[in-house]
């Protein structure tokens, strides 16, 4: 019987060994492996993303431009759909079946058991027309969502519109918090300030048990986040202006833009043709975006923005400041309109000083500027003594924030184009070219090009004589007031002294006998206004027609530039334009003997050009 | 000299963990069947049948119960479980095959007997009486030198039940009888069938494991080891070695045709779950898949009473029953599992002091019957819920709820502890 009691060790062996064998298998799916507490809470915790309020955009005077109305996405979720009665189903929701065949498809394709949208951007009454029906299919669910809706119809160009992100996008770091199905700012102002006008997502950490029931917040919302609505935005535009400039523009192709030259606040941006933001909105906005992409008068395409013009004959006020700069020419200094060198426009009294010139916009004088500018002899030979030229006055150019992105809170802004003597060693080769092949700068042809907000802010240096601050659309973001790099004077290189030589010429050009910007005139209800016309040549046709002032010449508060496309000589239609525009600013109406004016220039450009310059 | 009394010959230390496992247990069912929508405050303003819709109410009722029959176990004069265990043991017999005539199916299994409102599983007291029978005939015989006949007899005595519950459908219950084996094995049987046993499982699952091709290859290398390395088998035992060789050989073919013919559809799943258990995460392995997480969530400390996020919220199936170990995973981490186990180490070793400090062999046999019978369970159990052994539908003792499965664990316990105090009145006397 000894032998059998030993016997007991080992079955309390055998105990011990299995006990053991399962504390070392607690320890380590307990304590050492970290994935079943993740696999834990993956199996309870449900995330509910909460969508922000997305900001207002308010105009100047504190009126809603762009708000927010709820809309439904109808979604569906493909398991779910049972029996569909197709034929029933597209009557319902008015579309056709081949779309709502490929709707499903698509939503398969994404997700056999996630909601994905069908039809989006619902109104309520649509809604309302479908809901009770909507019972007898299932997997079809209604979701409410915020939808930008618009209080104004015009400056659609500045405000942007909201879209839906594209799959494209999220493949890009920039938008790693969004999601399918997301909402963001496609294009201006909604795009720019996305960050501010999104706001801060809300997240809800909820518990659900095995059926996904809902039981309740997670640790008493210990990480829950409320969403914060997105910060409201005040815009510069007067909407007065702006309406009156989409209208004046009606029927052409061009841009106008309006700035405060003491702050830069645009007051307003028109870019013709135009079209109602409202488009880009709600139900079948793709369908009205592919028609406004294959306008060949390009609506969508951002004038003031992105069309690079030559200013033409306005430019010859840029060289003007330089060459005073650089102590060239005084303002009585005085030049013979020679016709030899180059054509003049027409023919005008002697340009015995820089005002007569100016009021002239003659040629000659200009070309005879700039080429005191650029050859003083800093080398004797005249290849290099040009190129050595060019390189200062392109120095002083970019100055006027020519050449540059203004960093104007849009996207999509180009920088034009001031040329280096770089440039042209490239197209002639070095030492290959001269002045001559150079002088079209003088007068603002050739291969300069400005944006017509470049333009705008170029009048705001003179109306400042010789500071700008970049121009903006938001002058407060919340009540935190613009982005701070918006209250930062930019200085030109050219003394204040300088612009008040030139500012009189360009009084005279608008307010003097036979000027050339008379039709801009505002005399007779007691502005003095400031300007220069240009008459734009370029490869397209006629010539566009070119004004930039600004008013009260004395103490400016509205600069102003005007493109008008194949319009002709600048001072029957631009300055007119411009002249309307910053008389509805500054008296916020226009005087009755200029209405007829208001009723001839809305319509074609071709009504401003006579017969004869008609090719 | 009568007078001593039980308070003084009961097995305290037993009964102390006894009362503990129970106590511990209670709580955890509460936590397993607590849900947050019904407030512990409703409790004091419901009836009685409003109280019995509490898993908890109705464990404590169970357990109120097991007191009354610990009362009378201990009454009962020791001799009776001596001289009554092949009645009691016939009497299980004919239940069982009662209820394997009458019972209706419930979950695929015949092995529920209806009484008005409760329900009873006969198969959970099979165990006791087959211990009892068993213990008994060991008395009578020498195991060890005992002639086959007798060890026949004895084999037939503890299959009986389970064949009868096998065919109730209840698989899970029927392999309990095999921890029989260690108490036989207490009392002299051949350590050549454990071993034996023990190599055959290996090679079940090594074959389940494991490319056949491999196995054949494996095994012959070893045969033609011994052979080799050892030549009086070569020259006196190669009928035995050949034989063996053919036998593991069969098996390895065999257990294909056992998994595929014989196994039912749900006992395939589970022992493919077991050897593969992300096979199929949302399907037959949910229960491991969720039960793992559970007792893996836990952490060392737990998430606290009640706070268990996969408990409450009803990932782990059967949770207050079969699953019960998770929820003690859950909330009370490392630290609480290591304490149940604990729990089940003391009780088993006590269970085995108290079995060796008997007189008789059938006291003694009795007591090593309990042991293994506990430890068989809590080593299926636990196993199962931490993926270490197949989904078997057995009970935790003393922690799983239900009637039937505490009742005839405090049976099968108190039985040992009613003659263990006899054994010292006995003395006395």
């Amino acid at each position: 019987m000894q032998y059998l009691e030993g016997r007991k060790f080992v079955v309390l062996g055998i105990f011990l060994a299995v006990a053991v064998v399962f504390a070392v298998r607690l320890f380590h799916i307990q304590v050492l492996d970290g994935s079943y507490k993740l696999a834990a809470d993956r199996n309870t915790l449900q995330r509910i993303v909460q969508m922000p309020y997305r900001g207002v955009i308010y105009d100047r005077n504190g009126k809603i431009l762009v708000q927010n109305t709820p809309v439904y996405d109808l979604m569906v979720v493909p398991r779910e759909v049972k029996k569909l009665d197709t034929a029933r189903f597209c009557q319902l929701l008015q579309m056709p079946v081949q779309e709502l065949r490929d709707g499903l498809r698509a939503a398969k394709i994404y997700s056999r058991v996630k909601a994905s949208p069908l039809v989006q951007n619902l109104s309520t009454p649509e809604l309302a027309a479908i809901q009770d029906n909507l019972i007898d299919f299932p997997g079809f669910s209604v979701k409410p969502r915020m939808a930008r809706s618009y209080l104004t119809q015009n400056m659609a160009h500045a405000l942007g519109y909201v879209g839906p992100v594209s799959p494209t996008m999220l493949e890009k770091p920039k938008y790693a918090k969004y999601v399918p199905g997301d909402f963001l700012g496609i294009s201006g102002i909604e795009s720019y300030y996305e960050k501010e006008l999104m706001g801060r997502r809300g997240v809800q950490y909820r518990m659900v048990n095995v059926r996904g029931i809902e039981k309740g917040a997670f640790r008493d919302g210990e990480f829950d986040t409320l969403s914060v609505a997105g910060q409201d935005l005040h815009l510069s535009i007067d909407p007065e202006l702006q309406k009156y400039g989409e209208y004046l523009m009606q029927g052409k192709k061009g841009s106008v833009v309006a700035i405060d030259p003491k702050t830069g606040e645009i007051l307003a941006f028109v870019s013709a043709p135009s079209f109602d933001p409202a488009m880009l909105t709600g139900k079948g906005s793709g369908n009205r975006y592919m028609e406004l992409l294959r306008d060949t008068a390009r609506p969508l395409f951002d004038r003031p923005l992105a069309a690079a013009y030559s200013p033409g004959s306005v430019f010859k006020l840029v060289n003007e400041a330089i060459a005073l700069q650089e102590h060239v020419v005084t303002p009585y200094t005085g030049f013979p309109c020679n016709w030899k060198l180059v054509r003049c426009t027409h023919r005008h009294e002697y340009p015995a000083n820089l005002t007569i010139a100016t009021k002239n916009s003659c040629n000659p004088y200009f070309y005879q500027v700039m080429f005191a500018t650029v050859r003083q002899g800093r080398s004797p030979s005249k290849y290099e003594d040009v190129a050595l030229g060019l390189a200062d006055w392109r120095k002083h150019v970019t100055s006027f924030g020519l050449a540059q992105h203004l960093e104007v809170d849009l996207p999509g802004e180009r920088m034009g184009l001031i040329p280096s003597p770089a440039f042209y060693d490239k197209r002639y080769g070095h030492h290959r070219w001269t002045y001559k092949t150079i002088y079209s700068l003088s007068i603002g042809q050739g291969e300069i090009q400005v944006t017509p907000l470049q333009m705008a802010n170029l009048m705001c240096i003179f109306a400042n004589r010789g500071y700008y601050y970049a121009p903006h659309f938001v002058r407060s973001i919340g009540n935190r007031g613009p982005l701070s790099r918006y209250r930062q004077r930019h200085y030109t290189s050219v003394d204040s002294s300088h612009f008040n030589a030139i500012v009189p010429g360009m009084v005279a050009v608008v307010d003097g006998r036979g000027g050339t910007g008379e039709h801009a005139s505002l005399l007779d209800v007691g502005i003095s206004v400031a300007g220069k016309t240009g008459t734009v040549q370029n490869y397209h046709g006629i010539d566009h027609a070119t004004f930039g002032g600004f008013a009260p010449a004395n103490d400016p508060k509205i600069a102003i530039s005007v493109f008008i496309e194949n319009a002709g000589f600048g001072g029957s239609s631009a300055a007119p334009l411009a002249g309307l525009m910053m008389e509805k600013y500054l008296r916020g109406k226009v005087a009755p003997w200029r209405h007829r004016w208001e009723e001839w220039l809305p319509g074609s450009a071709d009504r401003f050009v006579s017969k004869r310059n008609r090719r | 000299m009568n007078q001593v009394r039980y308070s003084r010959s009961i097995d305290w230390v037993t009964l102390l963990i006894y009362l503990t496992m129970v106590g511990v247990g209670l709580l955890n069912v509460y936590a397993a069947s607590y849900s947050a929508d019904v407030p512990f405050e409703r409790v004091f303003s419901a009836d009685w049948s409003g109280l019995m819709a509490f898993n908890w109410f109705k464990q404590l009722v169970w357990i109120g119960v097991s007191v009354l029959l610990i009362m009378v176990l201990l009454v009962i004069d020791h001799k009776a479980y001596d001289t009554f265990a092949y009645v009691l043991y016939g009497g299980m017999i004919v239940l069982l095959l009662v209820t394997l005539v009458i019972a209706r199916p419930i979950a695929g299994s015949r092995s529920w007997l209806e009484l008005g409102p409760m329900r009873l599983q006969p198969a959970e007291f099979a165990k006791f009486t087959t211990a009892l029978a068993a213990s008994r005939f060991m008395a009578g015989i020498n195991l060890r030198q005992q002639a086959f006949k007798q060890q026949l007899v004895l084999a037939g005595i503890t299959l009986l039940p389970p064949l009868l519950i096998i065919a109730s459908n209840e698989t899970g219950q029927a392999l309990v009888f095999g921890a029989f084996l260690l108490a036989y094995f207490r009392e002299g049987m051949s350590p050549l069938i454990l071993l034996v046993l023990a190599a055959a499982g290996l090679v079940l699952i090594l074959s389940l494991l494991v490319p056949k091709l491999w196995l054949v290859g494996a095994f012959t290398v070893i045969l033609a080891l011994v052979l080799v390395l050892n030549p009086r088998v070569l020259r006196h035992h190669l009928p035995l070695a050949a034989g063996v060789y053919a036998v593991v050989l069969g098996m390895v073919f065999g257990v294909d045709f056992f998994y595929n013919n014989v196994l039912q559809p749900h006992q395939q799943k589970r022992i493919e779950v077991l050897l593969n258990p992300s096979a199929d995460p949302l399907g037959v392995g949910w229960n491991v898949t969720q039960s793992k997480i559970a007792i893996g969530s836990g952490g060392l400390a737990g998430k606290g009473f009640l706070e268990g996020t996969q408990t409450r919220f009803d990932f782990v199936p059967e949770q207050s029953t079969d699953f019960i170990f998770c929820t003690v995973g859950e909330e009370w981490g490392w630290l609480g599992t290591m304490t149940v186990i604990g729990l089940f180490m003391a009780l088993i070793f006590r269970v085995i002091f108290v079995a060796e400090r008997q007189k008789s062999v059938f006291g003694r046999t009795y007591g090593y019957c309990v042991a293994s019978i506990i430890f068989f369970h809590f080593c299926v159990n636990i196993g199962m819920t931490i993926g270490l052994a197949p989904v078997v539908g057995i009970p935790l003792p003393f922690f799983s709820y239900g009637g039937s499965s505490l009742w005839s664990f405090t049976i099968l316990l108190f039985i040992l502890l009613a003659i263990d105090a006899y054994r010292k009145q006995d003395l006395v006397r």
